[in-house]
């Protein structure tokens, strides 16, 4: 027996890994896979690669299952966390894939630099970020986060190492922007981010009553982030009321501190009968009328404003042990009035939506990603508590109407769309399926491909 | 340094790669430290170096070399001294955690145990000793374990080399903290770190991040030894307490 290894050098063993308890934010559905947790780039491919096949996967904030595999391998890579380059000159941030949005923020900020795109949680790894190739409250003048991807390596389940650009194998670029992870581990990736004078954002939030003014605010709209909070629980006289709001990054130079962590955690489980018709329409009243004028003028920090459930860690618990479905889909502008009410009445009628509903327009600045969600036109994401007999009935006539209204639907947040939705929502997909690396699958693409039953 | 509550402004890391290590030195990068990295795997020390310099390290200076080898540390040390014109911290912190089964049965694997965690260290922190003497300044601070405080069945080898560092450090600090040197016993409970990677984790586990703050903490308060994060303390005061004749009939 030779001298040990350091334990600075161990690399993952995967006889040796745990029992999962991997869950996706929706916690729907659950499968049981070995976690091994990477921390080097030079950790992929593992030194005894699994019988079974692998997926990359981040913080888990997705909400179906491309980020669950049934038996497979889950490579975490939380653990690679470095940034390894900055240039402050032009804000090009290279990092490792595994570094979150929260720990560019704090690195960025007090440095005067913001994402160029956000979602609504900041605890997304830059991995996961380009693999949805997420959008924000700003796409209707930044596009989707992949547009400000520089460069990135990718590594395939044979070894090979690719760096991927625009000019660098563009094909590989393209299909691992949106690609969901099927396409080999992200390493490290160059973003480009943008400069800001103060953490603040210069805030202004319109009640609207209807649709129809949503549209109108929409298109009067001037602001970088737009987005609106949309009362899927109301009806007749208050029936999709909502609040438009908009913010610019403040132009005054202000403090540019560092956040404080989040002192609050979602303690347990809610029990089921805690979120229902009467408590859902108390909170979407309440949530309206928190804003007491029609019109709300003023700067906001950054967090609120872009981060509100961050606040609180695991409020997925509010949804109880079953979890919560997410939809979320983007109609085309002609058809999008029409569309949207329809789906507005069902999903009213069906007295199952919660509060987080948001609508946008989305902006006509194409997508980088091959399997990008976004396209121009109207978009609506919400979330349903599961109730087996109801949830997925409401959910399969969701994906029918935007089936029929020429839209589609976002990947990272569905559980349940079928094969043939998916296919129909993004006919690429064969020609994608040829970049999909053959060690790497995961639960959401046997589903879609048809390789697995959806239950209930 | 030497004053209470000032951070070290030129830093020796000993095994820059283990996880507490290099959490501990993004803190001190933040307030521009520059460093001397030793780890084995270049390309792992490396990434550490870009991570520390990106976030705001003066300088580092990269030194692949296995610890192991104790022939080669005064060299080593004397090396850093050169490029960091001076340490006012040396922060030791390689070490493995063996096979435990494995060390039972066969002296040659207890052996490589022993040598990596404990005489490795005490051929690095003998060096350090004299040289931080005679600067009448500077920290020595080692990464030990709480496994160090009493053998159990379960990681008596690995037990063993950490309890031999602590008594070593404590004869160390009993001749040099007169000299105005701190010498730190840094005793981690249970960290999820690659070295712990197949372990079911519990509510007893800590981040690195949560450690390296512990850490920096008892640096600037000069501390002695530090349980990290402090509760383990109080844990291994109830271990140690519990009367022989008891504890060995424990499964531990």
């Amino acid at each position: 027996m030779g001298k040990p290894d350091t334990k600075q050098e161990q690399t993952p063993r995967i006889e040796s890994q745990s029992e999962s308890s991997f869950e996706s934010w929706g916690r729907y559905p659950k499968f049981h896979a070995d976690v091994v947790p990477l921390h080097w780039a030079t950790d992929f491919p593992l030194p005894h690669p699994p019988a079974a096949k692998q997926l990359p996967v981040g913080l888990g904030r997705s909400y179906g299952d491309v980020c669950l595999l049934e038996n497979g391998t889950l490579l975490q890579t939380s653990g690679l966390d470095r940034l390894l380059h900055f240039d402050a000159a032009t804000g090009m941030l290279r990092c490792e894939a595994g570094a979150s949005l929260q720990q560019i923020l704090d690195f960025a900020v007090p440095r005067g630099f913001f994402l160029p795109v956000t979602p609504g949680t900041k605890y997304v790894t830059v991995g996961g970020a380009i693999a949805n190739d997420i959008h924000g409250k700003n796409h209707h003048v930044a596009g989707t986060f992949g547009r400000h991807v520089l460069r990135f390596e990718l590594v395939r389940s044979d070894g090979t190492r690719l760096i991927c650009s625009p000019i660098e194998n563009p094909a590989w670029f393209a299909a691992t922007i949106g690609g969901m992870g099927l396409t080999g581990l992200m390493t490290w990736a160059e973003i480009h981010l943008r400069p800001i004078v103060s953490r603040k954002i210069d805030y202004r939030g319109e009640k609207f009553h209807g649709i129809d003014e949503f549209f109108a605010l929409s298109d009067a709209a001037a602001s970088e982030y737009t987005v609106a909070w949309i009362d899927c629980v109301s009806t007749g006289r208050n029936f999709a009321r909502g609040i438009f709001m908009q913010g610019d990054h403040s132009e005054t130079p202000g403090p540019l501190t560092r956040s404080k962590e989040p002192k609050l955690t979602f303690p347990f489980d809610l029990p089921e009968f805690a979120l229902n018709r009467f408590s859902m329409a108390a909170f979407n009243a309440l949530y309206f009328h928190k804003q007491v004028g029609r019109r709300k003028v003023g700067p906001v920090d950054y967090e609120p404003f872009f981060y509100p459930l961050d606040a609180v860690l695991h409020w997925n618990r509010m949804y109880g042990k079953h979890g919560l479905l997410q939809f979320q889909n983007v109609l085309p502008r002609e058809n999008g009035r029409e569309g949207m009410l329809e789906i507005l009445k069902a999903i009213t009628k069906s007295g199952l939506a919660s509060f987080l509903a948001v609508i946008k327009f989305f902006g006509d600045i194409p997508s980088v990603g091959m399997m990008s969600f976004p396209s121009p036109g109207v978009m609506l994401a919400l979330d349903f508590p599961i109730r087996r007999e109801v949830s997925f009935d409401l959910v399969d006539r969701l994906a029918r109407i935007t089936q029929e209204y020429g839209g589609r639907m976002y990947s990272a947040k569905d559980a349940r769309m079928t094969a043939e939705q998916y296919q129909a929502f993004y006919p690429q997909w064969q020609e994608f399926s040829r970049y999909v690396d053959p060690g790497f699958d995961s639960a959401f693409w046997q589903r879609v491909t048809g390789r697995r039953q959806i239950d209930g | 340094m030497g004053k209470n509550g000032e951070a070290p402004r030129r830093v020796l890391a000993l095994g820059a790669t283990s996880a507490i290590a290099e959490a501990t030195l993004r803190l001190l990068a933040e307030q521009h430290a520059s460093f001397f990295l030793v780890g084995r795997n270049p390309q792992k020390v490396a990434a550490v170096r870009d991570d520390l310099l990106t976030r705001g390290a003066s300088a580092a200076v990269m030194h692949a070399a296995d610890l192991y080898d104790a022939a080669a540390h005064p060299a080593m040390l004397a090396q850093a001294v050169a490029a960091l014109g001076g340490i006012d911290l040396a922060l030791v912190a390689h070490g493995v955690l063996g096979d435990q089964a494995a060390a039972e049965k066969d002296y040659a694997v207890a052996e490589a145990i022993l040598r990596t965690n404990f005489l490795s260290a005490v051929s690095l922190v003998t060096w350090l000793a004299n040289y931080f003497e005679a600067e009448h300044r500077g920290t020595i601070a080692v990464i030990s374990s709480v496994a160090g405080d009493r053998g159990r069945k379960s990681n008596y080898i690995y037990g063993a080399s950490k309890g031999g560092l602590n008594v070593f450090l404590d004869g160390v600090r009993n001749r040099i903290d007169r000299a105005g040197v701190q010498v730190l016993t840094i005793k981690p409970g249970f960290v999820a770190t690659p070295m712990t990677a197949h372990l079911k984790k519990n509510a007893l586990f800590a981040e690195p991040a949560q450690v390296a703050r512990h850490v920096l903490r008892a640096i600037e308060r000069r501390k002695d030894v530090a349980y990290v994060p402090p509760f383990w303390g109080l844990i291994m005061l109830v271990v140690r307490s519990i009367p022989r004749r008891i504890f060995k009939k424990m499964n531990m």
